[in-house]
């Protein structure tokens, strides 16, 4: 499970009220190479939920280089690209084989098993 | 051959060995690829740019495949632990999530540009459990499906309705919970090549409301119809009397070598009305 996906993901158990963002927590994490494209990246930012990107990061020890507050698009900035393929790595290119999502309310757990989280609910959920 | 959702519960019907057998099954990858290619066209995402995309019922990736195909990028959903580690092994590009989307779409507002759904939609319609409420479950799909999605944003489900009742039933749910849009069929004339897409719209879209069009149907968008008053006028028969006709009939049955009983002063005569 990459970062990307963490925060785009919000529990969805019964009555929650607002379920984002999931803590995280790993016991395994793999870094995979993925192609960089400026353009994806740049559109996703006013999407991300930056404060959870950095506390996330944080916790995987990856945050070194991320910016504090998200870089604002149209800023003509000297190293832009250097500050969006830090991003781009941060988001896509760190995996999560193995850990787990609680719900900030419930705190229900949901296990991270071979990369896939499991967010099936019981019955009564 | 019976429906595989009549056989049992997606989770189990897609088993370690059938997920094998189904992903590895060149004629299915074929159908899976052009239908997912096709609702990818009809999400009609801004071209030349890299959309964010939910695949709903994702299974082992074929269709995931085909979006990355298109240069977008995009996290899948299922509920078969077993098809997703064949999209984990396969090494596909979006990340899989195990889940029942019945019990909603776990995701933030506004978070996709669009959603394919590839032979899905019709095992959401099935109670599974004692505790399954299957309009329940549409409804939850559907709501959360729907504030997940961008405003303008599209969703096409390819799927195998059982029935117009249940085409019906689906499409109610998903109008209930704000979406707009209709049902394309391709090929509507071939029992074979048929396939039914439904395209649902969150809010309006920034190309407009026009449906897509359905190939293979050219120039069979319209049924001839005028409201004209059907003319309730009755054809009159030749002006043959009833004599004229038995004589005539008995004529040609003589000529056909058939037997017929001979002429006399009875042949044809009115008869009385108590007869």
């Amino acid at each position: 499970m990459k970062l990307l996906t963490h925060n785009m993901m919000k529990s969805h158990c019964k009555g929650v009220v607002n379920g984002f963002p999931l803590k995280l927590s790993s016991t395994q994490v793999e870094l995979k190479e993925v192609e960089f494209n400026a353009d994806f990246i740049t559109r996703m930012l006013e999407r991300l939920e930056w404060g959870a990107l950095v506390d996330a990061a944080g916790q995987l020890g990856v945050a070194d280089g991320l910016p504090e507050m998200a870089p604002s698009s149209g800023k003509e900035e000297e190293d832009e690209e250097d500050v969006l393929r830090k991003i781009h790595h941060v988001l896509l290119e760190v995996e999560i084989t193995e850990g787990e999502l609680e719900c900030p309310e419930t705190g229900r757990k949901f296990p991270i098993k071979n990369g896939i989280p499991d967010m099936r609910l019981n019955e009564d959920e | 051959m019976s429906r595989p959702e009549h056989i049992g519960p997606p989770e189990l019907f897609y088993n370690e060995t059938e997920a094998a057998k189904y992903t590895n099954n060149t004629r299915i990858i074929d159908i899976q690829m052009s239908m997912s290619s096709r609702a990818i066209e009809l999400l009609n995402l801004p071209e030349d740019q890299p959309s964010f995309i939910l695949d709903v019922g994702c299974g082992s990736g074929l269709s995931g495949e085909a979006i990355t195909e298109e240069g977008h990028y995009w996290i899948g959903m299922d509920i078969s632990p077993s098809m997703l580690d064949i999209a984990v092994e396969r090494e596909v590009e979006g990340d899989v999530v195990l889940a029942d989307i019945g019990e909603g779409v776990p995701f933030r507002a506004g978070s996709f540009d669009g959603v394919v759904s590839i032979s899905v939609l019709q095992w959401l319609c099935n109670a599974d459990k004692a505790s399954h409420n299957p309009f329940k479950r549409l409804r939850s799909f559907f709501t959360m499906l729907y504030s997940s999605m961008r405003q303008g944003g599209r969703a096409v489900f390819q799927l195998y309705p059982e029935s117009p009742k249940q085409m019906e039933l689906i499409t109610e749910q998903a109008t209930r919970c704000g979406f707009t849009g209709g049902v394309v069929v391709d090929y509507p004339n071939s029992t074979k090549a048929k396939k039914i897409f439904l395209c649902l719209f969150a809010g309006v879209p920034v190309t407009g409301v026009k449906m897509p069009q359905a190939l293979g149907a050219e120039g069979e968008d319209t049924v001839q119809f005028s409201n004209e008053r059907q003319s309730g006028k009755k054809r009159k028969r030749g002006e043959v009397s009833k004599k004229e006709w038995i004589h005539n009939k008995k004529q040609r049955r003589r000529v056909q070598g058939k037997e017929v009983t001979a002429d006399s002063k009875y042949t044809g005569r009115k008869r009385k009305p108590k007869f």
